[in-house]
């Protein structure tokens, strides 16, 4: 399973879940650190920060490229993933299970608006050709 | 070939050029010259610069140069090869880099650095920049006035377009140096980093445990601007003040670089581990080969401005590898002694040419501060005539400091390192005292040979 | 082995520092180091023979081809090495008064005059140490030229998505944002797409011609009118110089500011990443901005200009003139190849490639741009290949080295996938070019044959292929104890 079912996803490659509390978890997808290859560093941003939809807010790089994760809803970050950042091979191994940031959304009609799983799969296809 | 590439004329290969373009004349070029008459017209070229009893310091030394350090790395295996992107094909150019950054690092007491910037000056402006992209908000820096004072123009040049300021900071009279108190009016407000030369371009030795706890104190980050030289002797960088300083900048060229004219030399640069992915230029690192042989490799190129484009830490890409090749040759044929040995030498040198001249009546030293390997003096005449006497006698005297500090009066910077003899001392005391009309006292005297 | 693992406790190159230690004058104690850095105790003849063993595991000009496209690679003629290395030269303090200097200057101020004249600029400044900095030079012009004129509206710099890193990057240093233009089929800017991005925000474009992706653009005339019609200003990345010396001249094209790369098209070493230089050229409006210091003569007296004599410059770059060494190197190649020899290089380097390109067509290789003359370089896409045998364009790379050449460039420009970038210039000969056709033709076989010798490879170089993801995540940057 490559794209989950039960997520949301960003055309630019976050997948988004809701927490029970009504906050987000963020990553990155299988589709996109199979782009990236063996990533090597994750900056995640500090709890506390207020973010945009759509504003740069972590990095993931990898030996040849370096790609810029943007928030998915604006809102305020309230933790970031430590284990990550020390092991940014566990991006590889298992993207839906590292996570990157939480965020406790500001707007939440915003979610609504997130690609669904058949639609971020279609974009994802469509990239590979 | 043209046949295999069936054309019948190399002039047909030029053809997508758009037929007005083709205007490439180069009339107003002189002819080809055989080696023979170029190599005689350079001998005579060069002949017209002559040689020069030197006595300017001001950010680049006469130091001796070992003849191994150009004849290894003027070998065309390290000469005509160029950056290290192919790492298996590479390995000589690599671990020298991994030996330079070792030698750097433990020279400054820091944990990392980078493969070069192109100088001094600019690595200043490179790490000004690093220091802004490592704090939250501030874009302003202070930058004493006991700074180089075309590094603080050049710092400028690369950093105003990006709405960086660069808050001038005010030298002691008395000592030359920064002075920690004159800090206070700056506390409290947003600045990103306090930039600490040492020694500064007086010669002077700055305080700079003071100025590196006050600079962290204040949420800033603290920028060393060293001689390598001066290192083996001065404490390093990283151990200023209770933490150290976090970023360490200078001019490599004492390291086995000639100063031909100005260039090319390098650029050094040094951090904290912790701050490594903001400081730009080329960086390698050791690793292993598939079958577990060290090996050594660029790493964290995803900094660059060939893979981060627009968002690159900074856009150089060619920096000064071959200058880097002959300062890790130079390192290593001095050692730790050696190295210390020319520092010592310099500094001694300096306190004896600073003895004879202030022994000529109406030449005094300005600053009262402990100095290096330069001093600024004060003469009983302006400077620039002096030092058109004395060069009539083929000695460079010095820097006139009047264009850039004339609340100095007739201020002048010597430097003798360790390449001046007693004798060259001795020379240029004799003709100074000649010059501003008086006669030498017995200290001058004292250092000519056999007395 | 690390040369500090030859160290030896107390050993040294006793000839090479001061017989006496010196006392530490009046150094105040608590500004002495305690501990001495870690530099290895080695002798003379450690250093000569750990260095000279290092420099032959490398691959260089002098040593192998070296076809590695827009880096121009060609020979370094001894004779440039050895004037700039003669002692009054290399003794020359930079403060030293222009009068001390006058030989040096000569020199220095008739290159400033001849890399005019190939450009077709009208003043050039020699003070920028290498490309990139020609290029913030370049760049930071443009927006002084705006600036002076009150046109600060203007912010965004507009660079083709094949651009070297350094264009964008360069842009952002003189605080503007960047904006990509589409490149199409052919390898030309997309004259839509530029119609459409410029407007009153667009501060220049700044192109490379001959581009990254090997060809010549078609119509730069419509760009540059497309450009200065928006107000805008045309910056041309001098890195492709080398394929039309003596054909076309930047100014002639309508560009306002160039930089050049004289360790490219000039010759100069790359000695292992640099050092470079990247003297810039402009057309009159935007002399006055030129950084500083120039060289200005030569009315029998040469000296260096400053900030008195030009006011309105964007300033110093350096602390002194550029990489004079660079200069004096680059001022003899060029007097030894004169008018003819210059327009030769533009001939034959554009001549190899062309060869090049068609041999390796015919043995069997995919050219990216098929409908084009190649300039003084070309591109291969690997794409067919990998998919028919998993083997990359970064396996074919490795397998060269194997085969005693060194890589071509792989994966740039990234628009075109798996590709190789391949410069051969004009200094190599017919017979070398040959038989680098017969190693690609080699490759080829061996992709299909035996795909996994390809994708291991190489196999003969002193290490084999490095493991640069424990590099990046592990990060020893300097050696750590004995």
């Amino acid at each position: 399973m490559t794209t989950p079912q039960n997520l949301k996803y960003t055309k630019s490659h976050e997948w988004v879940r809701t927490e029970a509390d009504g906050t987000v978890t963020v990553g990155i997808t299988f589709h996109a650190q199979e782009q990236l290859g063996d990533v090597v560093f994750v900056q995640n941003p500090q709890p506390g920060r207020k973010v945009k939809q759509g504003e740069e807010c972590a990095v993931i790089e990898s030996v040849k490229a370096a790609a810029d994760i943007y928030a998915p809803v604006t809102g305020e970050v309230i933790a970031a993933n430590h284990d990550v950042a020390d092991h940014p091979e566990r991006v590889n191994q298992d993207p839906y299970a590292a996570w990157m940031f939480r965020i406790r959304p500001g707007d939440p009609t915003e979610l609504a608006g997130l690609l669904d799983a058949a639609a971020y799969q279609q974009l994802a296809e469509s990239e590979k050709h | 070939m043209l046949a295999a590439i069936g054309v019948d004329s190399i002039e047909r290969l030029f053809d997508e050029i758009p037929r007005e373009l083709r205007t490439g004349e180069l009339g107003g070029l002189p002819p080809a010259l055989s080696e023979m008459a170029a190599m005689r017209l350079m001998r005579e070229r060069a002949e017209r610069d002559g040689a020069w009893l030197n006595f300017i310091g001001a950010g680049a030394y006469e130091h001796h140069i070992p003849a191994a350090v150009w004849q290894i790395a003027s070998r065309g295996e390290l000469y005509s090869a160029y950056t290290p992107y192919q790492a298996e094909a590479s390995q000589g150019t690599l671990q020298t880099l991994y030996e330079y950054q070792s030698m750097m690092a433990s020279l400054t007491a820091l944990d990392v650095t980078n493969a070069s910037l192109y100088d001094g000056a600019s690595a200043l402006a490179e790490a000004v920049l690093m220091a802004v992209r490592c704090h939250n908000s501030a874009r302003r820096v202070l930058m004493p006035a006991s700074v180089h004072p075309v590094w603080r123009r050049v710092a400028r040049t690369l950093v105003r377009n990006q709405g960086i300021e660069l808050v001038e900071v005010p030298y002691s009279a008395e000592g030359g140096h920064t002075d920690p108190q004159s800090l206070e009016r700056y506390a409290g407000k947003d600045y990103a980093a306090l930039v600490i030369p040492q020694p500064n371009f007086f010669g002077v030795i700055e305080p700079v445990d003071e100025l590196t706890d006050w600079a962290h104190a204040s949420g800033a980050l603290a920028i060393a601007v060293v001689n390598p030289t001066a290192l083996a002797l001065l404490r390093p960088p990283g151990e200023w003040g209770g933490a150290g300083a976090d970023i360490a900048v200078g001019d490599g060229q004492p390291l086995g670089v000639p100063l031909a004219s100005g260039g090319p030399y390098f650029g050094f640069m040094a951090c904290r581990r912790d701050l490594v992915r903001q400081m730009p230029g080329r960086i390698v690192g050791a690793t292993v080969d598939t079958e577990g042989r060290p090996g050594y490799v660029l790493t964290l190129q995803a900094r660059e401005q060939h893979i981060r484009r627009s968002k690159a830490t900074s856009n150089i890409c060619t920096n000064q590898g071959l200058m880097v090749t002959a300062a890790t040759l130079h390192m290593a044929l001095l050692g730790p002694e050696g190295l210390a040995r020319v520092a010592r030498a310099c500094h001694a040198n300096t306190l004896k040419l600073v003895s004879a001249l202030t022994a000529i009546g109406g030449v005094t030293r300005v600053f009262g501060g402990a100095l290096f390997h330069e001093a600024v003096l004060r003469l009983p005449v302006p400077v620039a005539p002096a030092l058109r006497a004395l060069r009539a006698q083929g000695i460079l005297g010095g820097l006139d400091l009047k264009p850039d500090f004339p609340e100095l009066g007739h201020a002048l910077l010597v430097c003798a390192t360790e390449t001046k003899s007693d004798e060259d001392l001795a020379r240029y005391a004799d003709h100074l005292a000649r010059i501003v009309g008086k006669r030498p006292r017995a200290a001058a005297r004292a250092l000519k040979p056999g007395t | 082995m690390l040369i500090f693992e030859r160290s030896r406790p107390g050993r040294r190159s006793a000839a090479q520092s001061p017989a006496a230690r010196a006392a530490t004058g009046e150094i105040p104690q608590r500004h002495l180091r305690t501990r001495p850095p870690r530099l290895p105790e080695v002798s003379e003849l450690d250093v000569v023979r750990h260095y000279t063993g290092l420099s032959q595991k490398n691959y260089s000009i002098d040593t192998h081809f070296y076809p590695l496209g827009s880096c121009t690679m060609k020979y370094n003629p001894r004779a440039c090495n050895a004037a700039a290395l003669l002692p009054q030269f290399t003794d020359r303090h930079p403060a030293a008064p222009d009068d001390t200097g006058q030989g040096f200057l000569a020199c220095v101020h008739e290159l400033q005059e001849m890399l005019r004249e190939v450009t077709g600029m009208a003043q050039v400044s020699l003070a920028p140490m290498a490309g990139a900095q020609g290029e913030f030079a370049g760049v930071a012009m443009i927006r002084a030229y705006h600036d002076s004129r009150g046109d600060t509206q203007r912010r965004e710099i507009l660079v083709p998505d094949a651009a070297h890193g350094t264009n964008p990057a360069s842009a952002v240093m003189c605080g503007y944002s960047v904006r990509e233009i589409a490149t199409d089929a052919d390898g030309n800017v997309e004259l839509a797409a530029l119609r459409a991005a410029v407007g009153p925000r667009t501060a220049g474009l700044m192109l490379t011609n001959p581009s990254t992706l090997g060809v010549f653009e078609h119509s730069i005339l419509e760009i540059e009118r497309i450009v200065h019609e928006a107000g805008g200003l045309l910056y041309y990345d001098g890195a492709n110089l080398n394929a039309i010396l003596g054909m076309v001249k930047p100014g002639d094209m309508g560009f306002d500011v160039i930089h050049i790369n004289l360790h490219k098209t000039f010759s100069t070493p790359h000695g292992g990443g640099g050092p470079g230089a990247g003297p810039v050229g402009v057309n009159a409006k935007l002399a006055p901005f030129l950084p500083l210091p120039l060289v200005a003569g030569p009315d029998g007296e040469y000296r260096l200009l400053a900030e008195a004599d030009r006011p309105l410059s964007i300033g110093r770059l350096g602390a002194h003139l550029g990489n004079g060494g660079v200069l004096l190197r680059a001022y003899v190649y060029m007097r030894m190849l004169g008018a003819d020899g210059m327009r030769r290089v533009a001939e034959f380097s554009t001549l190899n490639a062309n060869y090049l390109m068609v041999e390796l067509q015919r043995a069997g290789f995919e050219v990216a741009f098929p409908r084009r003359r190649a300039s003084h370089e070309f591109i291969l896409t690997l794409r067919r290949l990998k998919e028919e045998t998993g083997v990359a364009a970064m396996d074919v790379a490795k397998r060269l080295l194997d085969k005693g050449f060194h890589a071509p460039t792989a994966y740039f420009p990234l628009l075109v996938p798996e590709c190789l970038l391949i410069e051969p210039t004009e200094t190599e000969s017919k017979q070398t070019l040959d038989a680098f056709v017969i190693a690609m033709k080699e490759i080829l076989r061996e992709a299909r044959e035996n795909p996994a010798l390809v994708k291991s490879a190489p196999h003969e170089t002193p290490v084999r292929r490095l493991d640069d993801v424990k590099a990046a995540r592990e990060l020893n940057l300097a050696w750590s104890g004995r």
